[in-house]
């Protein structure tokens, strides 16, 4: 398969893919990553049927 | 041995996918849980991050974490993570690289009297994970706060199973302490768990197929991820075959790219005249080899 052809077959997971660096990226910028590794590094009581 | 690993090549990835992600063993005997950067990266499956053993995050976890952080109002980064594994997996990830698909996989391995095709009313219970999404995963984290403007997540509160599994069971059997703090809660989840333990001995996957929000997620990109499935219209005579062999019941000579579809390959493998294939194909079938 051609790249042409490629991306003609794959264009709206392309669109995606670019989509969600984006988001990937506002979100690291607005500080999301610290909020995901604070809960994540921290024993989730509700996940574990406690809290 | 080859023969027996390569027929149960899928399995075997699956555990291995499994070990290498859960692989902080210390965790496991010390009742303690990995504390490493990796975690602010989420896996692409349902995997507690409360596992003892795991070393990224939950996506639907995180998801619901950011939410109901009353900071934000939508969870960005996440939601870029899980259009990035959609759009390259779709849901591939729920058949290869989700802990929770493999020990539902090999709980449907025991054999029953009675296996299940699907549970009556089948054609509206799989639209019950796109409810638990919108309920559990959004609205409910988003909404319903504390005095201080803080959410709960709900979907790991209330219904995960991976977070019983993986995470509760591991921790009370390391720490007295969390095991004395068990309360209803606990029982309830319990309840859940044991309830689709049992189910997945007789049907194939029911929580993937009926409650799982992550599923749901991924579902919507099946028919336009990078990884899915081509049916060759001149190889193909309609023989039914590859929806006997799918253990999720899809007639993929209609439908190859089901939201349904986890890409386990059993169709393909069943196909006798090769007219299945992965838009991303590592060798050539057989039959194609000998055609030419």
């Amino acid at each position: 398969m051609s790249m042409k052809n490629f991306i003609k077959s794959n264009l709206p997971a392309i669109a995606v893919v670019l989509l969600a660096v984006v988001f990937m990226a506002v979100g690291a910028w607005r500080g999301e990553i610290a909020v995901v590794l604070k809960k994540a590094v921290n024993i989730c009581l509700e996940c574990i049927g406690i809290g | 041995m080859l023969k027996k690993l390569k027929e149960n090549g899928r399995t075997v990835f699956q555990l291995l996918y499994t070990a290498v992600t859960n692989g902080y063993i210390y965790g496991f005997f010390g009742g303690k849980i990995f504390k490493g950067k990796t975690k602010g990266f989420c896996v692409p499956g349902l995997n507690c991050y409360s596992c003892p053993g795991a070393l990224g995050s939950c996506p639907l976890g995180s998801f619901q974490a950011v939410l109901s952080d009353r900071k934000f109002k939508f969870a960005f980064y996440v939601a870029g993570i899980l259009m990035f594994f959609g759009a390259v997996f779709g849901r591939f990830v729920c058949g290869w690289l989700c802990p929770f698909g493999l020990v539902q996989d090999l709980l449907y391995k025991i054999p029953f009297p009675k296996k299940l095709r699907k549970l009556p009313g089948d054609k509206w219970l799989k639209y019950l994970k796109y409810v638990i999404f919108a309920v559990f995963v959004v609205l409910l984290p988003l909404t319903v706060l504390d005095i201080i403007g803080q959410g709960s997540p709900w979907f790991c509160k209330y219904i995960c199973p991976s977070g019983t599994l993986f995470g509760a069971l591991p921790l009370f059997a390391a720490d007295e302490g969390i095991r004395g703090a068990a309360g209803g809660l606990f029982g309830w989840k319990t309840a859940v768990l044991v309830f689709l333990v049992l189910l997945s001995v007789v049907v194939y996957r029911p929580f993937c197929r009926y409650l799982c929000p992550l599923g749901a997620v991924y579902s919507v990109f099946n028919p336009i991820a990078f990884y899915r499935y081509k049916v060759d219209a001149d190889k193909c005579t309609k023989c039914g075959k590859c929806q006997k062999a799918c253990k999720m019941d899809i007639k993929v000579y209609e439908k190859p790219n089901d939201p349904e579809c986890i890409r386990c390959g059993d169709c393909v493998k069943a196909c006798p005249y090769g007219a299945i294939c992965p838009s991303v194909k590592l060798k050539k079938k057989k039959s194609e080899e000998k055609q030419k």
